[in-house]
């Protein structure tokens, strides 16, 4: 799950990050008094969605010369007319896509002197299966960019998780940032604090970028970016208020419901498959004779057939697809099970599509026993090649 | 021969009692008489489980991992507990000496998993897993969630990411005839007990294993480090001939896929690369994932 940047500064700062002052608004009206309750003079206008490059992205329904997704504000006038320009409009900014995001929120903060922009990330480092600063003096762009470049300049700190952050490892970052000073002593602070947040809240990925040296040798979070390990949910009912579902596509919310891993394609053939590598591997082989998938869906392992039903409404919702490829090779996943969801759901929501199903393992006979008696239109396959093969020709025919 | 387990090998489960636990274990027994030896769960200690499938087939149920070990003699354990208890499971099997713990629960939270990781270092134990399909040598020794039905024996030796697609290999394996050694699921978190490596050095060290079958997807540099070490293997006169796939060659960047490994970020972990890597090591590597038996079997004709 990902956070807006006001929700993840607000987080860091409960931990004792150094953080500016700042107002999160929904409407216009609220941009005047939010300005007037920093401190000036100096303010920044911050579009709030869960995508980065906002800096340098352009709103869709203003002119090309209009300024991008994050603003400098000198007036507190200035505040307001940017606030109404930005609130509504839809920034497409390099992480995006074309269709770009609707601006709902915007971020008011008090401006900072900045004399360096340094980036500080956290992440589980799947190499050494520890948590990892990832640190470089190349802060305030693109890390991407940093790391296909100039990949030196990137240094990576692994944490002991029994010891936490030690004193050598703030030494290593420190060197890393080449700290020195009020900006050093900041970091042997800041660093624990953004482990055990991380550590606290279960992140899978915190990004300060920029992490900056103010003019006045000491260190700020100007930008932060949170996500977290989905997988810990059921520990952090409390972070789920932080959740914003309009920054959500509408069919993976349904999908995450049902505890389905869903992801929206550009593609015409629907899939349902169990298991996330036989998922891709589903879509791979569609492409491979010439289709695009519509989706990635994992039913993962115990499926239910109330699981299988959501699964195959959520696919069949969708008016791009024009066929339905359903792949199970069933280990801890029965394909009884799958029979019976797929059943329910065309009893219930219709079946407008060539459907093709391919079963195999566990409780396979009973599977396709539960298919071929059901009356239902379904193209049974025999192996996925055979399937990809079916469902492709069928979707070609249809059209 | 094979590898990680055979006939001899005697497996306690935790989580026994569970609905997945019960269903695997049945089907475990069921499977050439995997050594099933017992239960661990503390709350019902002293009671007795007793397979749906055979009346005959039961189990007893003891209160730690440590009292299971002592009793039976297990030098296995499979971990069905839910992801809230998972890793204290898996760290009970460690402090309990089990050489080899595999863990199928899917969904434990990343971080628990570096609290186990870290106390694998130095341990007498090898953790499988988590989320993963577990560890099947034919006709001896079932360990998991693997469909038995696929399997026959055989000369492949079979690793992979990803569950499903290991049955893919193995079931693609069997209709070609060559049958398998010991398949293995790695798991698709990404931190884990055991990476492709591990479980190459075991294939080539193993004389039954002919050929291997190495499956990997999107995410991580494991299979990239698995070419290297392969490359540096033939090096010193150890090779095999083995055939690949790698799952999410269109998955867009940036997107996970289902689990926490299956994620191409920073420009890293694309199936491009890894294919690349796994042909500069000698490995065949399929285009498509129902051939992948075939491009084995047409690789051993020559």
């Amino acid at each position: 799950m990902n956070i807006h940047e006001h929700q993840a500064k607000e987080l860091l700062k409960s931990y004792g990050a150094p953080v500016a002052a700042g107002v999160a608004i929904f409407s216009a009206d609220e941009a005047a008094a939010a300005a007037k309750s920093l401190p000036g003079p100096l303010y920044v206008v911050k579009s709030q969605i869960h995508a980065g490059g906002r800096g340098k992205g352009k709103f869709k329904e203003l002119g090309p010369d209009a300024k991008g997704g994050v603003r400098l504000a000198k007036t507190i006038d200035e505040v307001v007319a940017f606030s109404k320009e930005m609130l509504g409009n839809t920034l497409v900014t390099k992480q995006t896509g074309p269709a770009g995001k609707q601006v709902n929120r915007l971020y008011i903060e008090d401006g900072a002197d900045i004399a360096r922009e340094l980036y500080c990330s956290l992440l589980v480092n799947r190499d050494s299966g520890r948590v990892s600063f990832v640190v470089s003096t190349e802060g305030g762009m693109d890390i991407e960019a940093v790391a296909e470049e100039t990949p030196d300049k990137i240094i990576s700190v692994d944490i002991d998780p029994t010891a936490g952050v030690t004193e050598a490892d703030v030494a290593k970052i420190a060197a890393a940032l080449a700290l020195d000073g009020d900006a050093k002593a900041d970091a042997a602070k800041l660093m624990p604090i953004l482990y055990k947040a991380f550590v606290d809240t279960d992140m899978s990925m915190l990004e300060v970028n920029p992490l900056i040296v103010m003019t006045d040798g000491h260190l700020r979070v100007l930008d932060a970016k949170v996500s977290f390990d989905n997988n810990a949910a059921f520990r952090h009912e409390d972070l789920k208020a932080l959740r914003d579902l309009s920054e959500e596509d509408a069919k993976e919310i349904e999908a995450s419901k049902f505890d389905l891993a869903y992801v929206a394609l550009d593609g015409n053939i629907g899939c349902m498959v169990n298991g996330a590598g036989l998922a891709m591997s589903t879509m791979d082989i569609i492409k491979l004779y010439g289709a695009e998938p519509a989706n990635f869906l994992d039913v993962g392992g115990g499926a239910t057939t109330e699981k299988v039903t959501a699964a195959f409404k959520i696919i069949t919702a969708d008016p791009a697809v024009k066929g339905i490829l359903v792949n199970i090779f069933g280990g801890i996943m029965r394909c009884d099970v799958i029979a019976e969801g797929v059943i329910a759901a065309v009893k219930e929501v219709g079946l407008e599509v060539p459907l093709v199903v391919r079963l195999e393992g566990t409780r396979v006979k009973e599977g396709k026993a539960i298919l071929d008696q059901s009356g239902l239109n379904v193209i049974s396959a025999d192996d996925l090649d055979d399937a990809a093969q079916k469902i492709v020709a069928a979707v070609k025919s249809a059209a | 021969m094979s590898i990680l387990v055979n006939k001899d090998t005697k497996v306690l489960v935790q989580g026994l009692t569970g609905k997945t636990g019960t269903f695997h274990t049945e089907q475990a027994l069921a499977y050439y008489g995997t050594q099933m030896v017992g239960g661990v769960n503390p709350k019902k200690a002293g009671e007795t489980w007793t397979s749906g499938l055979d009346a005959s087939a039961s189990l007893p149920v003891y209160a730690s991992v440590a009292e299971g070990k002592e009793r039976t003699g297990a030098n296995a354990s499979v971990v069905y507990v839910p992801p809230p208890g998972a890793a204290a499971a898996i760290i009970e099997a460690i402090d309990a000496e089990i050489p080899l713990i595999v863990c199928i629960t899917e969904g434990i939270p990343v971080l628990d998993m570096v609290r186990v990781k870290a106390r694998l270092e130095n341990s007498k134990s090898r953790l499988l897993g988590p989320n993963c399909p577990g560890v099947l040598t034919p006709e001896e020794c079932k360990i998991g969630i693997m469909p038995g039905s696929i399997f026959s024996k055989g000369s492949v030796g079979i690793v992979s990411r990803s569950g499903t697609l290991t049955y893919e290999a193995v079931f693609q394996t069997t209709n070609e005839g060559l049958g398998q050694t010991t398949a293995v699921g790695i798991g698709g978190d990404p931190v884990k007990g055991t990476e492709i490596i591990d479980i190459l050095e075991m294939f080539l060290a193993d004389d039954a294993t002919k050929s291997i079958v190495m499956i990997g997807e999107i995410g991580g540099s494991a299979e990239e480090d698995a070419a290297q070490f392969l490359i540096d293997e033939a090096k010193r006169g150890r090779k095999k001939p083995m055939a690949g796939f790698i799952a999410g060659l269109t998955a867009p960047p940036g997107r996970t896929m289902g689990h926490a490994g299956a994620v191409i970020s920073g420009g890293k972990g694309g199936a491009e690369d890894k294919i690349a890597a796994m042909e500069a090591a000698g490995i065949r590597v399929s285009k498509s994932p129902a051939r992948i038996g075939r491009t084995l079997a047409e690789l051993l004709k020559g």
